[in-house]
C-alpha cells in the first residue's frame, strides 16, 4: 500500500507541489530564523562575556548591587592576591582583572589649551604582561585600525570614531580626567598609540583601552579591581557547570555580612541576562509554535482543497471496500511522504541560507547607533546540531495535523450518495 | 430455498423526506437474487433502481424491511462491516467507469486486491487473469487517460472482477459507451457470469443491456411492477 500511495504522489504533481513548497518554505523559514537567533544569541554572549560579565564575575558584594554604575568606590583591594588563589582553587579557569570606568577625554593643542573634550567609556586591562590573555581574548590586534598596540606604560588605545571625532592623532598627548576610587578628582596623560574599531556600537562610540596598572596608579587604585572576569578555557558559556562554580565559590569566599566580601555571578544571573536569554527562548517556543499553528491552517485548507479535487477517487475507493479508517489513514501517510520530502528540502535550504549568513553576517551597524547593547555590528547566523531538527519536526507536525484536521471529512462522507456522486 | 439466495430483501423501504412530504424510493421491495444470476433493473428515472443497488451493496440501509446480502443483514453491519462486506464479496461497475487518473491499468486493478493485503505474486496472478478476461493484457501500463470509453468501461469490469466477488453491481454501465462497445462489455459480462458463476444486477434503462438480461425487474414509482425470467438468449441478446 505505501509503494501505492507513493506512486500516486509522484504521478500526481497536483498532490505534493502545494504542500511540498509551503513546508519546504515554512521550514526553510524556521531553520533560518532558529540560526539567526542562535548567532545574535551566541553573539551577543560572546560579546557581553568577553568585554563585560565574563562567563563568570567577581565583584565585592555591594559593587555588585550597583554594577550597572560602575562603582569603583567599592572595588577589590588586593585583587593580585585574590586572583593567584582563585587560579589554585579553580585551575581549569580563566582569571583577568579588570577595571571598567568613566570620565573626560581632554584633547589639548600645542599650548596645552584644551582643543577637543568628550565622555569617554574605559577599560583597563593587563595589555603589557606576557602571559596576559587579554589581547586574544579581546581580538585588539585584528581590532586595530590605525597605529599598533601599547608597548609600554602611559599609551593607550581609543576607538577609531572617537579619534576622528576629536581630530587625535597619533602619538599625541590626551588627558583623562575622572575621579580616583576614594572619589578625589584624577587626571593622568595618556600617548595615544592606536585607534580601533570594535564592531560594537556602544563601544565604538567613545572608549578608550589602557594597561590596568596605568589605570591603577591613575585612579589611586593600587592593587584594586572592579571586576575579576572568569573565562571557561574554551571559552564556551556552559550554564550549568558556571551556576556549580558560582556556588561553589560563593560557599567558600563570600560572607553576606560583609559587603566587601567577593560575590560570583554567572553570566545569565547579571544585569538581567537571565531575563532576555529566556525571552528569546520563549520567542523560539513562539515562532515554532507559530509555524506549526500557520503551516498546519494552510495544510488543512490545502487538504480541503485537495479532497474536492480527489472526491471521485475517494468515493471509489470507499465503494470498493475500503474502510474510512484505513482511507484516513493513508491520507495521513501520503501527506507525511509530503511532509518528510518538503521538511527535507525545507531543512536543507534553511541550513543553506544559514551557512550562508554565517559566513557573511548581516551588518546591523547602523540599527544600532545608540543602542547600549554588547552586541557585533555584524550578526552571523550560527548552524548547530539542533538546526538539523528545528524545522523537520514540525514540518510532519504541521503535516500531520493539517491532514488529519481535513481528513475528517472522509468520515462524514455519506456512503449512500456514492453512486451518484460518481455517476457524475 | 431460503439459504440458495446470495441476495434477499423482504419489504424493503426506502424513504426520503422532501419538504414536508415523504418519498418513498423503494415501497416495499421483496427480492431474491441467487447465484450466477444476470438480472436487472429497469424502469424511467427515479424508479429506485440505485437505490436498490445502494442497499445491497451495503453502502445505504433501508429505513424499512430488511437486506441480507451474503447471509448478512445490511441494517447491522457497521460502517467497517460494511465496508468488509463490499470489499470481500461485491464489485461495483459505474456508468462513467472511475478509474483512479495516476494509475495503470494494472495498478487500476490490483487495488482491491491490496485492500485485501494478497501477496504481491498472488496479485499478479489475479491482475493479468483479469485483464486477459476483458482482453487487455497488452495495455496493462497505459493510463486511464491513454483508452478509449470501451476499453476504461472493460478495465472497470476488470477491477470489478479480479477479487472473483459473489455479486457484481452495475450501473448504467453502457450509458458512456457507443452500441459497439456495449455489446463488447455485455459480452465480455455475460461471458464472466457463465465462467465465474458471478451474480451480475444492472440497473438500466439501455435496451441494449436489457436485451442481455436473463431477468428483468420492472420498477415503477419504488414498487416491483414485473419480475420476468428468461430461459434463454443469443450472444447478441436476442430472445
Amino acid at each position: 500500500m505505501i509503494k501505492f500511495i507513493f506512486k500516486g504522489i509522484i504521478r500526481d504533481r497536483s498532490r505534493f507541489l502545494f504542500p511540498v513548497l509551503t513546508i519546504t518554505f515554512g521550514v526553510a523559514l524556521s531553520v533560518l530564523g532558529y540560526c539567526y537567533f542562535s548567532g545574535v544569541m551566541t553573539s551577543w554572549i560572546q560579546t557581553s562575556a568577553k568585554f563585560e560579565s565574563g562567563h563568570l564575575k567577581i565583584m565585592s558584594r555591594a559593587y555588585a548591587e550597583i554594577a550597572d554604575q560602575v562603582p569603583n568606590d567599592l572595588a577589590f583591594i588586593g585583587a593580585k592576591n585574590l586572583t593567584a588563589d582563585l587560579k589554585k582553587d579553580f585551575p581549569e579557569l580563566i582569571f583577568v582583572n579588570r577595571i571598567r570606568f568613566g570620565g573626560l577625554f581632554d584633547v589639548p593643542d600645542e599650548n596645552g589649551e584644551t582643543k577637543a573634550q568628550g565622555p569617554v567609556m574605559g577599560l583597563a586591562v593587563d595589555l603589557l604582561s606576557e602571559e596576559s590573555p587579554e589581547r586574544e581574548m579581546l581580538n585588539l590586534e585584528n581590532a586595530v585600525v590605525r597605529g599598533r598596540l601599547p608597548e609600554k606604560h602611559g599609551e593607550m588605545l581609543i576607538s577609531d570614531e572617537f579619534a576622528r571625532r576629536l581630530n587625535v592623532q597619533l602619538g599625541q598627548s590626551a588627558t583623562l580626567i575622572g575621579s580616583t576610587m576614594y572619589g578625589n578628582m584624577a587626571t593622568a596623560n595618556f600617548t595615544v598609540v592606536g585607534t580601533l574599531r570594535f564592531g560594537i556600537a556602544a563601544m565604538d562610540r567613545g572608549t578608550m583601552v589602557a594597561d590596568i596598572a596605568d589605570i591603577q596608579a591613575a585612579l589611586d587604585m593600587e592593587d584594586a579591581a572592579g571586576e575579576i572576569l572568569v573565562f571557561f578555557n574554551d571559552y564556551v558559556y556552559r550554564e550549568e557547570e558556571a551556576e556549580i562554580i558560582a556556588e561553589t565559590f560563593n560557599a567558600k569566599y563570600s560572607d553576606e555580612n560583609d559587603e566587601f566580601s567577593p560575590v560570583m555571578n554567572s553570566l545569565s544571573s547579571q544585569g538581567g541576562m537571565a531575563d532576555t536569554m529566556g525571552m528569546v527562548d520563549s520567542m523560539m517556543g513562539i515562532m515554532i509554535f507559530s509555524f506549526i499553528a500557520i503551516m498546519s491552517i494552510v495544510l488543512w485548507n490545502a487538504g480541503l482543497v485537495g479532497s474536492l479535487r480527489r472526491y471521485g477517487e475517494i468515493g471509489v475507493r470507499l465503494a470498493m471496500g475500503e474502510s474510512k479508517g484505513h482511507l484516513y489513514r493513508s491520507m495521513i501517510t501520503e501527506s507525511l511522504m509530503i511532509g518528510a520530502v518538503g521538511s527535507i528540502i525545507g531543512t536543507a535550504l534553511g541550513l543553506a541560507f544559514s551557512y550562508y549568513l554565517q559566513v557573511k553576517g548581516i551588518n546591523i551597524g547602523s540599527m544600532m547607533q545608540n543602542a547600549s547593547m554588547m552586541i557585533n555590528d555584524v550578526i552571523r547566523a550560527k548552524v548547530t546540531p539542533f538546526s538539523f531538527v528545528i524545522g523537520f519536526i514540525p514540518g510532519l507536525i504541521a503535516t500531520f495535523l493539517g491532514t488529519s484536521i481535513s481528513g475528517i471529512g472522509i468520515y462524514k462522507r455519506q456512503t449512500s450518495q456514492l453512486i451518484k456522486e460518481l455517476e457524475v | 430455498m431460503e439459504n440458495s439466495f446470495l441476495i434477499k430483501t423482504k419489504d424493503l423501504v426506502k424513504t426520503y423526506p422532501v419538504g414536508h412530504t415523504t418519498l418513498f424510493a423503494l415501497n416495499r421491495v421483496s427480492l431474491g437474487f441467487k447465484p450466477g444470476e444476470f438480472a436487472g433493473l429497469v424502469g424511467p428515472s427515479g424508479s429506485g433502481k440505485t437505490t436498490f443497488l445502494n442497499i445491497i451493496g451495503s453502502l445505504d440501509s433501508p429505513t424499512e424491511g430488511s437486506a441480507v446480502v451474503m447471509g448478512k443483514n445490511v441494517e447491522d453491519l457497521s460502517h467497517k462491516q460494511a465496508a468488509e462486506l463490499r470489499n470481500r464479496s461485491i464489485g461495483f461497475i459505474f456508468q462513467t467507469f472511475n478509474l483512479l487518473p495516476v494509475y495503470t491499468v494494472y495498478e487500476n486493478v490490483e487495488f482491491p486486491l491490496l485492500l485485501l493485503n494478497l501477496p504481491p505474486k498472488e496479485r499478479k496472478e489475479k491482475v493479468m487473469k483479469a485483464l486477459e478476461w476483458v482482453r487487455l493484457a497488452d495495455r496493462a501500463k497505459s493510463k486511464p487517460a491513454q483508452l478509449s470509453g470501451g476499453e476504461s468501461q472493460r478495465v472497470a469490469v476488470a477491477r470489478a472482477i479480479v477479487k472473483k466477488p459473489s455479486i457484481i453491481l452495475a450501473d448504467e454501465p453502457t450509458a458512456n459507451l457507443d452500441a459497439e462497445n456495449s455489446f463488447n462489455i455485455l459480452d465480455t459480462m455475460e461471458e464472466l457470469n457463465h465462467e465465474l458463476n458471478t451474480t451480475f444486477i444492472f440497473a438500466t434503462h439501455d435496451e441494449k443491456v436489457i436485451k442481455y438480461l436473463r431477468r428483468k425487474i420492472t420498477l415503477v414509482d419504488g414498487k416491483v411492477t414485473k419480475d420476468e425470467v428468461y430461459e434463454q438468449k443469443n450472444s447478441k441478446g436476442d430472445i
